[in-house]
């Protein structure tokens, strides 16, 4: 019923799955999300007409803890991993650009 | 060479060092050595922490020696699936964008191995996120299979199962999100349980399929396995899908394990069973007569949506994958592009830089399944697969009290034998999806070789919270065919 995956497609996805893929790997994914989604398509033998989704496998609503005040790991534990820290923060590239008007 | 873990299970080496027997420095010396020697070969342990093992074996000797209490774990050489938090040494996940990442915590069931007096050896290597069945898509290194080393030890699980299996660890932790631990257990001829949904905390398992994933043991005997289960299962404030007691009373899971189960009504899929390679289906099937030789009933019945299981599975676990592994940004923690231009290229470019081909595949294919246009047909379609699945099993359990199957429809394939397809590969989890798809326990107990020497496992599955009894119906069988006695032969 659906109708073929192509390269469009699989660079809009890439774009919003972040991920600056080569056009190697354009080319490759877009032949087997092409095979594994055909193979999904078996789905549609099936009339699911009335049944319920379940996205939880189990009938459990969340199990909640007492609101009580509790240690938190810290900034500096946090920041340890951090691939570049400015002392108490993350630190990234500019986000916004010189002519934002900030 | 003798290899101490392979001549006792975890239970009696604990004893022995309670005892005073055996000392765990003894223990975990000899183990360490073993893993020196032949972990150049099988490539289980992606870090071995050798001197803070031997630090905590002394401490541990040092407590018996003075008669202090200990643990249920005491002295006893495990180790841990790489996708599990530890403070100590790197979490990996078998990925480079996790390049560098230290846990600053400990996962629940790291914690609760340590408060058993367990002495941690080092983090296993896996299929990068656990994603694959192989272990082939560790960016670590390739794990072999024990029995024959040009063959895959399963996945994603494959360092734990190699590990236990080669006797370089007593016991060992993995996680399961569509066989992950009972696939690698059968390939290995080892025992692996796959817990009820919500039987364990997952806090510090880094998360893949949130809806599917649960942590669990892989041993040498079902002893072992419910021993570890004892340690790791419970409620825990930290994960709020973790169950409390109210809802599933814990029990002491080793008590009446030897304990055969009364009037057991076991249930067989056929139409399943005969997709499995002749000699896999030789092995179930002398299992099953061995069952009926104990008194038990078999029962012949329908599991009519099993065949949608993987196209169900394949959707929701991406789509949740997806959405997991949005966290790895380059920002936070681990892999950052070198010099980006922009903050996009931050994400973009780690990304690409630091996950491996099927990571890439898998995000992008749950992005597809929930990106607009495309939900309805395949995320809550896949949902709705998913109920008719766990329906099915709810009629099974009301005319049997477990199902048995394969584990897979193979023994362990030869390395890079399926790596060209990964639908090829997807396929071989047809038997043990639909566990996790309906959040019940299954196991996988060894019932045999092919021709070749490889192993073959007996999968159990039971209903929600059933593992006590699954535990004395695979202790049942263990007990009389005795294939954990058989270990591979490593020279």
């Amino acid at each position: 019923m659906s109708e073929k995956i192509d390269e469009v497609q699989v660079r809009k996805v890439a774009k919003l799955s972040r991920l600056d893929l080569t056009d190697t790997e354009i080319k490759e994914f877009t032949g087997q999300l092409e095979a594994i989604l055909e193979y999904v398509d078996k789905m549609n033998q099936l009339d699911t007409e009335g049944v319920e989704p379940m996205a939880h496998c189990l009938p459990i609503s969340n199990c909640l803890r007492e609101d009580t005040v509790t240690d938190s790991l810290g900034a500096d534990a946090i920041l340890a991993n951090a691939p570049q820290r400015d002392g108490d923060f993350f630190k990234v590239p500019r986000i916004l650009d010189d002519n934002s008007g900030a | 060479m003798q290899n101490i873990c392979l001549d006792m299970d975890c239970t009696q080496l604990r004893a022995k060092v309670v005892s005073g027997e055996l000392s765990s420095v003894a223990l975990v010396t000899a183990v360490l050595d073993a893993i020196e020697v032949r972990d150049t070969q099988i490539n289980a342990y992606i870090t071995v922490f050798r001197e803070q093992a031997l630090a905590r074996a002394a401490e541990i000797d040092a407590r018996i020696a003075r008669g202090a209490s200990v643990g249920q774990l005491a002295g006893v050489p495990v180790a841990i699936k790489d996708n599990l938090c530890f403070t100590q040494g790197p979490t990996t996940c078998a990925s480079q964008i996790l390049a560098g990442f230290h846990a600053p915590y400990d996962a629940t069931v790291v914690q609760r191995l340590l408060d058993q007096d367990a002495v941690i050896l080092g983090k296993l290597n896996m299929d990068e996120f656990a994603m694959g069945s192989s272990t082939e898509n560790s960016s670590m290194k390739k794990t072999t299979n024990p029995w024959d080393m040009n063959r895959v030890p399963g996945g994603s699980s494959g360092g734990s199962a190699a590990a236990v299996a080669a006797g370089l660890c007593s016991v060992a932790l993995g996680s399961d999100t569509g066989g992950s631990i009972r696939q690698p257990a059968s390939f290995c001829g080892v025992v692996g349980l796959k817990p009820t949904y919500g039987r364990v905390s997952r806090y510090g398992l880094v998360a893949y399929g949130s809806s599917l994933d649960q942590i669990g043991p892989l041993t040498r005997t079902v002893r072992d396995s419910a021993l570890m289960l004892n340690v790791i299962a419970g409620h825990d404030p930290k994960d709020s899908t973790c169950v409390d007691a109210a809802t599933a009373p814990l029990c002491d899971y080793t008590a009446d394990l030897d304990a055969p189960v009364e009037g057991l009504r076991i249930g067989v899929v056929p139409e399943l069973n005969v997709g499995a390679d002749a000699q896999v289906q030789t092995a179930l099937n002398t299992a099953l007569e061995a069952y009926k030789a104990m008194g038990a009933e078999l029962k012949a019945l329908a599991l009519p949506h099993a065949d949608y299981a993987i196209a169900a599975y394949y959707v929701i676990a991406t789509a949740e994958a997806s959405s997991n592994l949005a966290r790895y940004d380059g920002v936070h923690y681990g892999h950052r592009t070198k010099d980006p231009k922009d903050y996009v290229e931050v994400y973009s470019k780690s990304r690409a830089e630091g996950f491996g081909a099927e990571v890439k595949r898998r995000i992008m294919l749950g992005t597809y399944a929930l990106s607009s246009g495309y939900y309805d047909a395949y995320y809550l379609k896949a949902l709705k697969v998913r109920n008719l699945i766990r329906q099915d099993f709810t009629r099974a359990f009301q005319q049997c009290d477990c199902v048995m199957m394969p584990v897979s429809p193979t023994t362990a394939f030869k390395i890079g034998e399926k790596t060209a397809d990964p639908l090829q590969m997807y396929l071989a989890d047809i038997y043990t999806i639909s566990a996790n798809l309906a959040g019940i326990p299954a196991l996988s107990v060894p019932c045999g070789f092919d021709s070749q020497t490889l192993p073959i496992g007996l999968q159990i599955l039971g209903p929600a919270f059933s593992e006590a009894r699954m535990l004395r119906i695979a202790r049942m069988y263990e007990r009389q065919a005795q294939w954990h006695k058989h270990t591979p032969n490593m020279s």
